[in-house]
């Protein structure tokens, strides 16, 4: 546990913008992530929600779990439904038909909804620059329908659409790197984040919606029922992800990488995998060659963070 | 507090599925979805709250004594509370 995390009450909101009576599953991370992420945005705000685990399991008609404004989207038109919210608003804001009340536009979606199907118009509005904060909750699979790869899934993963056994050693693909694609579009804000360290999480929420133009924050979420493992240790299990270097937290600020949390040594992967049941059936050979790269692609993104210190370092001397 | 959804019939939903009493998600009950649940030895606690941070559900409040506690109503019993707390005040014990 970290230091600063204890005594909570005195550091954060007590109000709840996510009501309980939701239905996600016992342990969800995702519902923990999305309870975080909504403490952080507070009111002010309209939220796009694409279909997926997050959307159904606070939306069971006739209730809700919203307490602020909150949309329904497809899949594929997550982020072109916040793109037109923020330009309506703006239209009308010039126009004097509403006041411009700094109301925040969020999008929220899962991997599935995001990295596969909602990519291109998330592309488009990443181009074009809305001012809007994408949130995508990765739990590593489309969970929602019951567990089929995406390209977020890691390699070796067992999904039923990738499933171990004779002919398969599970996802055939390495995770798709999300995050660089959104830096690649040159917008203001890109992060990754993890509810298992809560205040990183919504600190960067708060500079996702604070910055002008688009923002992109990717959680990991763990899912006890997809992933396969005991509902109690949802939390811990984030925690190895990080701390293996298999989801490392950091930011991209106007394209300069910055590492959130940076370890002396990173932790053996099988701390992380052999806690659930969509790795147990790799081989020693095969963890031994994702643990190679993990360290590989972990090693790759610090020196991208090194190199941006460096440069601010020599314009501040300069 | 608008009607459960045992009362409610097709002909009460607004048009297009619009709820319109925000978070009212909060009349059901998910409590009944636990197997066990957390009990507490408060002479550990420290009042740190961090099983209120970590809990998916957001069903942990401060009782009139400060101390966090669960609200059974919604808490399903997941267990996380008791594996984060760092001083061990909760233990989860089997449902009757
Ligand atoms: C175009 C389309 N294809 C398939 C579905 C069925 N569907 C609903 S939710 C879901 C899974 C969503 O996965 P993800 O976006 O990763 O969110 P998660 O449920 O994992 O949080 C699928 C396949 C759909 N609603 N629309
Ligand atoms: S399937 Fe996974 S992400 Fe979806 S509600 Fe259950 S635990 Fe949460
Ligand atoms: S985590 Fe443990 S010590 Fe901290 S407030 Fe909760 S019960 Fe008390
Ligand atoms: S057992 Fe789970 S749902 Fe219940 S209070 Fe603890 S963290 Fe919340
Ligand atoms: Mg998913």
């Amino acid at each position: 546990m970290e230091n600063y995390s204890i005594y909570v009450p005195k550091l954060i909101t007590k109000k709840e913008n996510f009501a309980p009576g939701h239905r996600a599953c016992i342990g969800c991370g995702e519902a923990l992530a999305v309870r975080l992420a909504f403490k952080a945005i507070g009111q002010n705000v309209i939220v796009i929600n694409a279909t997926g685990c997050v959307e159904i399991f606070t939306s069971q008609l006739p209730y809700t779990s919203w307490r602020v404004p909150w949309i329904h989207t497809l899949f594929e038109n997550t982020a072109a439904v916040a793109s037109g919210i923020e330009a309506a608003r703006k239209a009308m804001i010039r126009k004097g038909v509403i006041k411009d009340t700094n109301t925040k536009i969020v999008a929220i979606a899962g991997d599935g909804g995001t990295i596969d199907i909602g990519l291109q118009a998330l592309s488009g509005a990443m181009e074009r620059g809305h001012d809007f904060l994408y949130i995508c909750f990765d739990n590593e699979a489309y969970m929602n329908t019951g567990i089929q790869r995406s390209s977020a899934t890691p390699f070796g993963a067992s999904t039923t659409t990738s499933p171990a056994g004779k002919s398969s050693f599970g996802q055939f693909a390495w995770k798709k790197d999300m995050p660089a694609i959104a830096v690649a579009h040159n917008i203001p804000y890109v992060a990754t984040a993890c509810p298992s360290y809560p205040f990183d999480l919504m600190e960067k929420v708060k500079k996702g919606l604070e910055v002008k133009g688009p923002a992109y924050i990717q959680v990991l979420s763990v899912c006890p029922t997809g992933w396969g493992c005991a509902a109690d240790l949802s939390i811990k299990v984030g925690r190895l992800a990080v701390k293996t270097g298999i989801f490392p937290l950091y930011e991209v600020e106007n394209g300069k990488y910055k590492m959130s949390i940076d370890f002396p040594g990173l932790r053996p992967i099988t701390e992380y995998m052999s806690l659930q049941k969509r790795f147990r059936h790799l081989k020693p050979k095969m963890l031994e060659q994702i643990q190679q790269k993990v360290i590989e692609k972990y090693e790759e993104l610090k020196e991208k963070a090194a190199a941006c210190e460096y440069n601010c370092q020599t314009v501040l001397e300069d | 507090m608008g009607k459960s959804e045992n009362e409610l019939t097709w002909k009460e939903l607004e048009v297009g599925g619009i709820v319109t009493e925000p978070g009212n998600a909060s009349q059901y009950k998910t409590g009944d979805w636990r197997s066990q649940r957390p009990t507490y030895d408060f002479n550990k606690c420290l009042k740190c709250g961090i099983c209120q941070i970590y809990c998916p559900e957001g069903c942990v409040n401060q009782n009139n004594q400060g101390y966090f506690e669960a609200d059974l109503y919604y808490c399903k019993g997941c267990g996380i509370c008791s594996r984060e707390c760092p001083t061990f005040v909760i233990t989860m014990k089997e449902e009757e």
